[in-house]
């Protein structure tokens, strides 16, 4: 269970930076290859994003989970929503859609 | 069973794909498990007109037993029919493990 005041603690991240990575290790240093590859995409962009290292905070480690109902790290959150993990991420970069995403709201 | 056979047979059962592949890729990972991470090639036209994350939800919670036990990566490429015919078949790298002993 997600004890409220994690759940607060994400909320916060999510909903506080337009663009939010919940990874392994942090963008210097990823500590897993799905997390360097979303942080590699994410430069390649440009974008400017803030990143919690989840190798740091086990309840943020597994309350992520929950609260993404997304069983796996690394989550990307863009404009308070998941946008989804490396997978999903590589695919719209390659498809535009993250470009798209990622371009400032006029 | 093996797991990748549990998962192959989960797939099937819930997604009916034409095209169902399941790559064990636990070698490339550090840690002694031999079945820990996945990744699995899912075409089906159950994911026509679906956005790519509730593929991917769909894919998850098929595997939720496995994905809250042992294995602890899934890498998921969901595509439709059309789609899979328009990438001639070619199924994404996954990304090296930076991750424990091999980290250094």
């Amino acid at each position: 269970m997600l004890a409220d005041d994690t759940r607060k603690f994400i909320d916060t991240l999510v909903k506080g930076n337009k663009v939010m990575l919940f990874m392994k290790g942090n963008p210097t240093f990823p500590q897993c290859g799905f997390s360097a590859a979303v942080v590699e995409v994410l430069k390649k962009h440009g974008a400017t994003f803030h990143h919690f290292n989840v190798l740091q905070d086990q309840a943020v480690r597994e309350g992520i989970k929950e609260y993404g109902d997304w069983p796996t790290i690394p989550q990307l959150y863009v404009d308070g929503e998941l946008v989804g993990g490396c997978d999903i991420v590589r695919e719209m970069d390659a498809n535009g859609e993250l470009a798209q995403l990622l371009s400032p709201r006029s | 069973m093996s797991v990748q056979q549990t998962i192959h047979d989960k797939l099937v059962d819930a997604l009916a794909p034409a095209v169902l592949e399941v790559i064990n890729e636990s070698h490339m990972h550090s840690g002694p498990a031999t079945e820990s991470h996945f990744k699995v090639v899912v075409v089906t036209a159950r994911f026509d007109g679906m956005p790519l994350l509730r593929r991917h939800r769909l894919v998850n919670d098929t595997l939720a037993a496995e994905l809250g036990g042992g294995v602890h990566a899934l890498s998921i490429h969901a595509y439709t029919p059309t789609q899979w015919q328009d990438r001639g078949g070619e199924i994404p790298r996954s990304p090296p493990c930076r991750g424990g002993s091999k980290a250094s």
